[in-house]
């Protein structure tokens, strides 16, 4: 029951803002039901921990330790963006009806996101994610320009037409499923019968989930979208889709895993970590590339999606301890990276790297907050993803795939080249143009401080709780 | 002769219309044109249900093809002739990226890889209607090809359609007991894909002028 309650009471501040003249209220309720869904989330979180499982209907609705992990980020993720929100669109200066439009479809968007986590049976799982993409496009369309529209067709055409290919995976492991004998549709039923299943559909069906969910994780050659959509949506819209929203996808490809692996002729592993190494390859070049703020951001979700494709083909529970950390840590930094990257566009009107060199002695905070953004994005110590990316390297070495870590460490350096040279040209270079620098309202600069604090903290310091559901996830994405 | 003999035959004959209403997707220049081809091919859907669900009695398709009619026989159409300027629908595509002949080639290629596919999917498992995963994978690549081909928002997104009508004519066939429940929910998910896509088309109309999306470039990594 408390599952349902956490997943839909965003529902309320949708219907809220279905009001006429809600629209001075709609920014406080939104962040305010947000923030009861996020404070119910830890609750859960709390008793997994504690009983291994929160079930509200059995086989259909319930969360372990490895969702609960994805909710807890997408429920800490949404909540910063919410209460950002509030000062950044009141910034933008909308017409009211499209303030409305924005609070209730960020609502929504949020609760898609959450079902993900909650969904055991692989065709809820589905439906959620094909609605985090409809509930999404008209967020990232959200500025009107042709710019913007033009990243939310390309969005929504590639991911859709992801979306309709894996449908048809879906439905053809049901069919081998249902040929071998088995009843439980559900990641653990499937991962139960998977032997009994005649390999030739299971491994259709692999190839039609990794291309389809692959579209809308953005792994390359499907990431051409990607660059686009999360850089013309508004900053809070970016922070989740990268920061959750991709993970959220790549969490149900990874749940049928063990599916996919319990028959050797499907190679899953192999597939995943030649995307992974893919994406990570393609996308540490193009970083160094890029001349926006927000695309550099972008190409770096295309990275980390790499890196935990090529986790989570490491089969051990080292690995998928990484794979987990990882996903954590990856959602909280790159939330605070596109929070900084909106500071940014509020204080100096464009997020183009070249025009804004000198930015830190203009606006110390957002400054400041960029650079500590890059840098934990990037995988510096002391910060979470340097200890997560570190415990992959490590768990990759150990199971005997040595050229795992190697290109790991190789173009995660790349990477790290390309964006510090960038981040600090704008943070520390001199200041050469004299442009008006606006005031960061003050909700947004609040988000902004509070969002590194996890971010250092976890590379200090993992409670025994966090660690304790950690290594479940781990047992449970080996054996589950 | 009784007619439960008549229903593979007749199974079949509605699947032959589906791969040519595929292939007319492709080829269609007009737009109204290519909506009433996704018309045409979601009431083969809808048919095709409700032959498969005759014998043996699957309460289950019937519930399927019912939706189907509802959602995508009326309910979209509805709401693209209501959120999409009307002038849009007598447009005739002239600007395709790739010629007729050629794009009716390339979609003859991908039908026989989905042929080849799809008869290697139905010796591996027993099936009562084999024709449907064939003809519904390679319509699903012929639609795929859609999308490449076109650069009219509509048209596109008609393409998209086509592709998960494709889908759902394998699927009722490999799995006409999956879960209604999910069922029903996709069922709702695509009308709400077509208001979207109905919206965002008009707001690209009113900033843009055209609904020529496949001509929007704006975006990317341009050297300085």
């Amino acid at each position: 029951m408390i599952l349902f309650v956490a997943v839909l009471l965003p529902v309320l501040a949708a219907l809220w803002c279905a009001f006429p003249r809600s629209e001075r209220g709609a920014p406080v309720v939104t962040a305010s039901f947000i923030a009861a869904s996020f404070l119910l989330t830890i609750w859960i979180a709390a008793c997994t921990a504690a009983r291994g499982q929160v079930v509200a209907v059995g086989d259909w609705v319930q969360v372990d330790a490895f969702a609960v992990v994805l909710m807890l980020a997408i429920a800490t993720v949404s909540f910063g963006a919410a209460v950002y929100s509030t000062g950044y669109i009141a910034h933008l200066n909308p017409p009211p009806q499209r303030v409305r439009l924005y609070y209730a479809n960020f609502s929504l968007f949020i609760v898609s996101m959450l079902a993900i986590s909650v969904c055991v049976e692989p065709g809820l799982a589905w439906i959620a994610v094909e609605l985090t993409t409809l509930l999404s496009v008209l967020l990232v369309s959200f500025a009107d320009t042709p710019e913007a529209l033009e990243a939310a067709w390309k969005y929504m055409v590639i991911t859709l037409l992801g979306a309709t290919v894996a449908v048809l995976g879906v439905l053809v492991l049901f069919w081998a499923q249902h040929a071998a004998g088995g009843t439980t549709f559900t990641y653990a039923g499937l991962a139960a019968d998977a032997h009994r299943m005649n390999p030739v559909l299971v491994s259709a069906a692999f190839a039609l989930l990794l291309i389809g969910f692959g579209a809308k994780i953005g792994l390359f050659p499907m990431h051409t979208w990607l660059p686009d959509a999360h850089s013309q949506a508004p900053a809070p819209v970016c922070a989740i889709l990268s920061g959750v929203e991709t993970s959220a996808v790549l969490y149900v490809l990874i749940r049928l895993a063990a599916t996919f692996r319990a028959i050797p002729a499907v190679h899953a592993d192999l597939w995943f970590a030649i995307f992974g190494a893919a994406s990570l390859v393609a996308a540490a070049l193009l970083i160094v590339q890029t001349h926006d703020l927000k695309r550099l951001f972008a190409f770096s979700t295309v990275e980390h999606m790499g890196i935990m494709l090529l986790a989570a083909s490491i089969t051990t529970a080292a690995g998928g301890i990484g794979l987990v950390w990882q996903m954590l840590s990856h959602a909280l930094a790159k939330s605070l990276c596109f929070f900084a990257a909106g500071g940014v566009a509020l204080v100096a009107g464009t997020t183009e790297i070249a025009k804004l060199r000198g930015l830190q002695a203009r606006a110390p905070l957002v400054g400041t907050m960029l650079l500590i953004g890059a840098l934990a994005i990037a995988g510096a110590p002391p910060f979470a993803v340097f200890l997560s990316e570190l415990a992959i390297a490590l768990a990759a070495v150990y199971a005997g795939h040595v050229w795992i870590a190697v290109v790991l460490l190789l173009f995660v350096g790349i990477a790290f080249a390309g964006m510090m040279g960038k981040v600090t040209s704008v943070v520390l270079g001199r200041e050469d143009v004299h442009r008006e620098i606006g005031r960061l309202p003050r909700s947004t600069a609040v988000v902004l401080v509070c969002a590194a604090v996890p971010v250092l903290v976890l590379g200090f310091w993992i409670p025994g709780g966090l660690a304790h559901l950690f290594s479940t996830a781990a047992t449970e994405m080996v054996a589950p | 002769m009784n007619a439960q003999a008549f229903i593979p035959e007749i199974n079949a004959l509605i699947c032959g219309f589906f791969v040519l209403s595929a292939f007319a997707m492709v080829v269609v220049r007009q737009i109204g044109a290519c909506l009433g081809v996704f018309i045409a091919q979601s009431l083969l859907l809808a048919l095709s249900a409700f032959v498969l669900g005759a014998s043996p009695f699957s309460w289950h398709l019937y519930a399927v093809g019912i939706v189907t009619l509802l959602s995508k026989v009326i309910v979209i159409p509805w709401l693209l002739r209501r959120f999409v300027p009307g002038e849009i629908y007598t447009l005739r595509e002239i600007s395709q990226s790739i010629d007729v002949p050629t794009a009716l080639l390339i979609a003859l290629a991908l039908a026989l890889v989905g042929f080849v596919l799809g008869t290697r999917l139905v010796t591996a498992a027993p099936l009562l209607a084999t024709q449907n995963v064939i003809v519904g994978l390679a319509s699903l690549l012929i639609g795929a090809l859609v999308l490449a081909v076109r650069r009219e928002a509509v048209p596109q997104m008609l393409g998209i359609l086509a592709m998960e009508n494709a889908a759902f004519l394998a699927g009722i066939a490999i799995a006409p007991d999956f879960p209604l429940i999910a069922e029903l929910a996709i069922a709702f998910d695509v009308p709400l894909l077509a208001f979207i896509v109905a919206i965002l088309t008009r707001a690209v109309y009113r900033r843009v002028g055209s609904t020529a999306v496949g001509e929007l470039a704006a975006l990317r990594e341009h050297p300085q």
